[in-house]
């Protein structure tokens, strides 16, 4: 093992910087999706019929490989980051819209009458009332999604993204087991720390909006 | 870039080559099915296993959990210092990562069937292999088939994936086509496998409404 | 009532028929059992073999540590035909109890009898063929049609198609769901009451000689459960089954129970018929358990003098005597809390303090029943309001009839 292990040991600096090259891809690809992904949530919750159409479609898109995606990009964006992000974007949409809406749906109704009846203009109840309720059904899906981009990211080396990635690609291009593997549990472990991480945060901010409700702010 | 020309030249190259490319799509199709076929023989059993004995549960679900985590390039490529490159060692890799997704839905639908219908079931005297052949397997049989479902799209893109070690499908054509910086040929193997994908979930969606038990949906 | 009557006397008749009280496992066409007149009336002979025996039954649960004795020592018989109501509050054993007989739980010690045969010494499988299983909450077959679900257990015999057709059929048009209708919907498609006459309908189906009911009518609603409760009375007079059924309203353990086997905390109480627990309650929570549960309002508008009959045995000194102008349940109240005496019933006294009518106890518990029974029927009677269920102040209006 240790010698499988040598080459993070010898190009500690190398691996730190693809690792942030990773991570940067990554979150520019995510909060992108929330941006736009969010607010395509409320959209579809709230206009019934646009919920099968955007659903569906965004599912479709989910299907298809990630390498395959890119090089379909390629002749329009290049190669490089900006490919990457822009297929990652789209990919993680499916997970944010999806959670976002399913979110929503699941705020309690008596929450909601209540919000009307004090005479909140739609707006006010959606940031007061609604997205705080469904925030949890929201970080759940931007957990997915961040995950599942990682795996993505790293595939995205291939057409010149950067990242951790190009380890792995490196590593199979000169049959060098050392990098593959150095490239491997780096990834996997940016994936799990990500995954308990939001998990965790999304604890935490579930906890701190009990506690504000009980206040009763 | 060389072939800066008319993306769409990618159709004319795939009629140029047919032969290449139904060999392609055999290559890819052959690792997908047997990989499913090994994922499903392999997490079925797995999942009622798991079922039945209580203390597995928690182990497996946390084990799923993590696996759902890992990055399936790495997988992929972690086939190579040990196993080396071609077909087998793609096949090995996906048929792990099939077993996932099977694994959890065959799982939670089994999970899903209603405690006293079981007991009633049991009550009744139903040998084990019945209680599943007559109860557990049809009404878990939606779930599981979503599971093959997610395997099914998940295998199409990680055999495109495994051209890189050697696995063949139509990745062949996207790394020839990243390499040489050829649009018509990376279009040629993006394409086809982008619709295989597409064309794989809406079959398979169909096919899943159709095995749910009429029982189930009747009004 | 009669038939307890007859268990309670020393003799046995024998009686001959195509049977299967000999062999457990050899189901047959169903038999007109002989009712109670039959036996009565001296035609024919019967065995009254000891269906189910329990000897020191007992069931510990251990988990993380702690150990919960939820059946504790207990033992009694069931015989055949009988209809033996295990009842108690929760967490009494009853449901334990009962799942022991076919071995969904393992007793940790005891040894459990059906005609004679240790039930650990069985297959386990044939064991449950061989014994009618009703659930509370139905536990039909969602993605099998109704018929299908009848038909489960001959299906798993080995029954023909065609002769697992015409059984769910029969058992369909028994339990008053007619086929043409109902056969070939889902269980979706029923409402509870219905699914509840099918989960009945195919405990009945191999012709099981045993059935196990598990508070079968607990999930709908008050009118439906008592339908169903009449309706099961019906049936088992036709069928003569034995049948052990675990509930928690003693109303329902009155109206259907030959004998009544009152459970707390994991031992029996008291094991007798209806007129048994009324008239010799072992303790004072047997007591309680009656007279607090009782809902007697629709009884209310019957007096005790009502029932007296004129013929009326020398009353000894220590005989039991109650107003006439008492209504059932206040009587009912007087008797469980009067002290046991050795005597069949007790004397009704006039306007005069003499008594001048006399009611055994088995009329009593029976004329309870049938109260219970004729309950929706009643047009006079009022919505049973749970509140004043066992309350004192339950005393009607109307004058003393007399």
């Amino acid at each position: 093992m240790p010698s499988q292990m040598q080459y993070l040991l010898d190009n500690p600096e190398r691996v730190l910087e693809l690792t942030w090259d990773h991570i940067q891809l990554v979150g520019v690809a995510i909060l992108v999706a929330t941006a736009i992904g969010v607010p395509l949530g409320i959209l579809i919750h709230r206009v019934r019929w646009l919920q099968l159409p955007v659903l569906n479609l965004s599912g479709l898109l989910y299907t298809v490989p990630s390498l395959a995606f890119f090089a379909i990009l390629i002749p329009y964006t290049g190669i490089g980051k900006t490919t990457a992000t822009t297929a990652l974007a789209v990919y993680s949409l499916l997970a944010i819209v999806r959670n976002t809406s399913a979110g929503l749906d699941e705020v309690d109704r008596a929450s909601v009458d209540a919000a009307n009846g004090m005479g909140m203009t739609a707006f006010q109840r959606l940031r007061l009332v609604e997205l705080p309720l469904a925030l949890p059904y929201i970080l759940t899906g931007i957990r997915i999604a961040t995950v599942a981009g990682i795996s993505i990211a790293a595939i995205a080396a291939v057409i010149g993204a950067g990242g951790l990635g190009r380890l792995i690609f490196d590593g199979i291009r000169t049959v060098d087991a050392n990098r593959i593997i150095a490239g491997s549990i780096m990834c996997i472990l940016l994936a799990l720390i990500a995954d308990f991480g939001i998990g965790r945060l999304s604890l935490l901010i579930r906890r701190d909006l009990r506690a504000s409700a009980e206040r009763g702010s | 870039m060389l072939g800066n020309k008319d993306p769409l030249d990618f159709i004319d190259y795939i009629r140029d080559n047919p032969d290449k490319f139904w060999t392609l799509f055999n290559q890819h199709m052959t690792l997908v099915i047997y990989a499913v076929i090994i994922g499903l023989v392999i997490a079925v059993p797995l999942a009622i296993l798991t079922s039945r004995i209580s203390w597995l549960e928690k182990p497996m679900t946390w084990i799923s959990n993590i696996g759902q985590a890992i990055p399936s390039l790495a997988v992929l490529a972690l086939m190579l210092p040990w196993l080396g490159i071609g077909f087998k060692p793609s096949l090995f890799a996906l048929s792990i990562l099939a077993i996932l997704p099977i694994f959890l839905n065959t799982l939670v639908g089994i999970q899903s069937i209603d405690a006293s219908v079981v007991d009633a079931a049991n009550g009744m005297g139903t040998s084990d292999a019945q209680l599943l052949r007559m109860v557990q397997l049809p009404l878990a049989m939606p779930f599981m088939f979503a599971g093959i479902q997610t395997a099914v799209v998940q295998s199409i893109a990680l055999a495109t994936l495994a051209a890189y070690i050697g696995g063949g499908g139509f990745g062949d054509w996207i790394l020839q086509g990243l390499a040489v910086r050829n649009f018509p040929i990376l279009l040629a193997g993006a394409v086809p496998v982008a619709l295989l994908a597409m064309a794989a979930e809406i079959l398979l969606g169909g096919i899943r409404r159709l095995v749910v038990p009429k029982g189930l949906t009747v009004q | 009532m009669t038939y307890n009557g007859i268990l309670q006397l020393n003799g046995c008749l024998f009686w001959k028929r195509d049977c299967h009280a000999f062999s457990l496992l050899r189901p047959t066409i169903p038999s007109r059992h002989p009712n109670n007149e039959d036996v009565v009336m001296g035609k024919g002979v019967c065995l009254l073999l000891p269906m189910i025996t329990l000897e020191n039954v007992t069931k510990i649960y251990r988990a993380d540590g702690h150990t919960t004795n939820a059946v504790e020592n207990v033992s009694f018989t069931v015989n055949e035909g009988e209809l033996a109501v295990l009842i108690g509050p929760s967490g009494s054993g009853k449901t334990t109890t009962m799942r022991m007989m076919n071995r969904l739980e393992e007793a940790t010690s005891g040894v459990i009898s059906v005609n004679g045969r240790n039930i650990r010494s069985m297959n386990v499988v044939e064991l449950r063929r061989n014994i009618g299983y009703v659930i509370q909450q139905g536990g039909l077959f969602p993605h099998f049609t109704v018929a299908e679900n009848v038909s489960i257990v001959p299906r798993l015999l080995g029954w023909n198609k065609k002769r697992q057709r015409q059984r769910a059929e029969e058992l369909l048009a028994l339990v008053d769901l007619d086929p043409s209708v109902f056969a070939d919907r889902f269980p979706r498609q029923l409402s509870g009451g219905q699914q509840q006459r099918v989960g009945v309908a195919r405990a009945l189906a191999a012709d099981a000689p045993i059935i196990l009911m598990d508070e079968p009518f607990g999930a709908v609603d008050p009118i439906t459960r008592n339908q169903l409760q009449r309706w099961l009375r019906q049936i088992q007079r036709d069928v003569r089954k034995t049948i052990v059924f675990v509930t928690h309203d003693i109303n329902e353990a009155f109206l259907l129970g030959d004998r009544i086997i009152l459970m707390k905390d994991g031992q029996i109480q008291q094991n007798g018929t209806p007129a048994d627990l009324l008239r010799h309650p072992a303790s004072d929570f047997v007591k309680e358990f009656i007279g607090d549960e009782f809902a007697l309002q629709a009884l209310e508008h019957t007096y005790i003098a009502e029932l007296a009959t004129t013929e009326v045995p020398a009353m000894p000194d220590d005989g039991l005597v109650i107003s006439g102008d008492l209504s059932i349940p206040e009587a009912s109240r007087e008797i469980t809390q009067s002290e046991s005496t050795g005597h069949e019933g007790f004397w009704v006294s006039n306007g005069n303090g003499e008594p001048d009518g006399y009611v055994t106890y088995e009329e009593f518990a029976s004329v309870i029943s049938e109260g219970i029974a004729s309950d929706v029927e009643n047009e006079n009677r009022d919505e049973i309001n749970p509140e004043l269920i066992g309350k004192e102040n339950a005393k009607p209006d109307a004058i003393s009839p007399r």
